[in-house]
């Protein structure tokens, strides 16, 4: 049993064998089923709308603007649930990260938020805050905190000491420390903090958008499970993994602006 | 220039105004220093000349690096009697530069006045590094690098640079070319030099004078006179007798038990 005694294939075969081991062939293997089963009625409507009807569907929303006006509102919520919850997380970890007594009173602190998990904390939010906006902005913010703290501050404290040390003995100020060793140097983990950051912002705007909303990817999905329209919650799913898509390729755009001076990106300039 | 003359010049500078003896930039009168129960520096006294260009040897644990932060003002001293210059730089064995700014920005950093760029340009240039202004230091080789690092030093004008094994990382050839450079802008610049190596050759070929420490003392002190360059006669004997301040066989000794562990 050699490799000699193998006959070589024809030329049919070995394209097959191409394109089965493509990556993209399980995905687009998996859309045709799907697309047979709905047009033999394997799979019913209510069940799951087939690819070609959601398509449909995407299309219709978009001209019909309802979809572009509920993304913007969503949009709106992550942004400033974001843009709250990145600035605190930026502020604190300055605070614990720069000094012993921040430290001591800030980490403890952000340690047990820790230890709640945020969804569950949407209850006694929508007591105070009420099922309007602030509860779903406050849900995102309060999340987005701890990812954004944690690496920021773990990254101020990791700077090299021997760079502290050189920048210090050519009579660099506190202040011009920070600025110019302290706070480079915490950049990458920022990002990374960053990245997590908007990750949980899209899981926590699915969910506060269960929460009574008006308008909204949310909004649209309810509607849709009111009137089983499967197809609706399909899109709308697209669009939320677009989001996350979205969102990653921001960071990753800050990022090679941000870190140019890093050896992988530089061999690739 | 011994001690001894030193004093003669200081006597006579009473009769003849011309001749004035020379403030040393650094002076250290029975400097210790403990971390804990471990004293790593005893009772250490030291005067360098302006210009004057010192090699520090020492094995690991012999304290240099304390030496060397103290001398920096990286380490608090108070309550100490230390005579340290304002203007004072380092280089360390790892270049150090920040990563996130380029070369010319690492030049600068911290320099205070005007003309900023124009002053990192032309220490760059001085070390041939005029080509490189922009460019981020992961890309520099070790060289260039540790050329780099001189040059942040040298802008600063000091009176006294600390160089705290700077070439131990490169290899034999650059550190080569490194020594001419070191020498050549010491030439220009006349900073007095501290030199932390553990490269007994190294020591012979650049300094004025050349200190063994040992368990936080000097144990020995050799004052070179012979010109740079034309040392190569004095090398066997000096190294001898350094080597032997560092309680280290002399070198023929270590081919001997290199042969006998062979056989």
């Amino acid at each position: 049993m050699t490799a000699l005694a193998i006959p070589r294939p024809h030329f049919a075969a070995r394209l097959t064998g191409q394109v089965v081991s493509a990556r993209w062939f399980s995905p687009v293997a998996l859309l045709l089923l799907w697309e047979l089963g709905s047009r033999t009625d394997v799979i019913p409507e209510r069940t799951l709308a087939a690819p070609s009807k959601v398509l449909a569907t995407l299309a219709g929303m978009i001209v019909s603007g309802e979809l572009p006006a509920n993304l913007l509102v969503s949009f709106w919520r992550v942004a400033a649930g974001l843009g709250l919850g990145v600035g605190a997380g930026i502020a604190l970890a300055l605070v614990a990260g720069l000094s012993r007594s921040g430290e001591a009173a800030v980490d403890p602190l952000m340690q047990i938020k820790r230890t709640i998990p945020v969804v569950a904390l949407s209850p006694l939010f929508i007591v105070w805050f009420g099922i309007g906006e602030t509860t779903k902005i406050a849900l995102i913010a309060f999340a987005t905190v701890f990812p954004v703290y944690l690496n920021l501050y773990s990254g101020i404290r990791g700077i090299d000491a021997r760079l502290i040390d050189a920048a210090r003995s050519f009579g660099l100020t506190q202040r011009e420390l920070i600025w110019n060793v302290v706070l480079p140097g915490a950049l990458p983990s920022l990002l990374v903090g960053l990245r997590y950051a908007l990750t949980i912002a899209v899981i926590m705007l699915v969910i506060a958008e269960q929460i009574n909303a008006s308008a909204g990817l949310g909004y649209l999905i309810n509607n849709a499970r009111d009137f089983m329209r499967t197809d609706i919650i399909v899109v709308c799913l697209i669009v939320y993994a677009f989001l996350g898509l979205g969102a990653d390729w921001l960071v990753r755009g800050i990022e090679k602006r941000a870190l140019v001076w890093r050896p992988s990106i530089v061999e690739q300039a | 220039m011994d001690a001894r003359r030193g004093f003669l010049l200081a006597e006579a500078a009473e009769h003849l105004p011309p001749v004035v003896p020379v403030e040393p930039v650094v002076r250290l009168r029975d400097f210790t220093r403990r971390f804990g129960e471990n004293t790593i520096i005893h009772g250490l006294d030291l005067e360098i000349a302006p210009g004057e260009f010192i090699a520090l040897l020492g094995r690991s644990g012999s304290g240099k690096t304390t030496l060397l932060r103290t001398l920096a003002g990286l380490d608090d001293a108070r309550g100490q009697d230390i005579t340290v210059p304002g203007s004072r730089a380092v280089v360390y064995q790892d270049a150090r530069l920040l990563p996130w700014k380029k070369v010319w920005r690492n030049v600068a950093l911290g320099l205070r006045g005007g003309n900023v760029r124009e002053r990192a340009e032309k220490a760059l240039s001085e070390v041939g590094l005029g080509h490189r202004l922009d460019a981020w230091p992961l890309t520099l080789s070790g060289g260039e690098a540790q050329r780099t690092a001189l040059a942040r030093a040298l802008v600063r004008e000091p009176q006294l640079l600390l160089l705290d094994e700077p070439f131990a990382a490169l290899d034999a050839l650059t550190r080569i070319r490194m020594h001419e450079l070191v020498l050549s802008l010491w030439r220009a610049h006349a900073p007095a030099v501290l030199l932390v190596t553990h490269d007994v050759d190294e020591a012979i070929a650049l300094a004025d004078r050349v200190l063994v420490l040992d368990s936080g003392r000097i144990v020995a002190e050799e004052r070179i006179a012979a010109p740079r360059g034309e040392r190569d006669a004095l090398v066997p004997r000096l190294r001898d007798t350094l080597l032997g301040h560092l309680k280290v066989a002399p070198s023929d000794g270590g081919i001997v038990r290199l042969a006998s562990a062979r056989a």
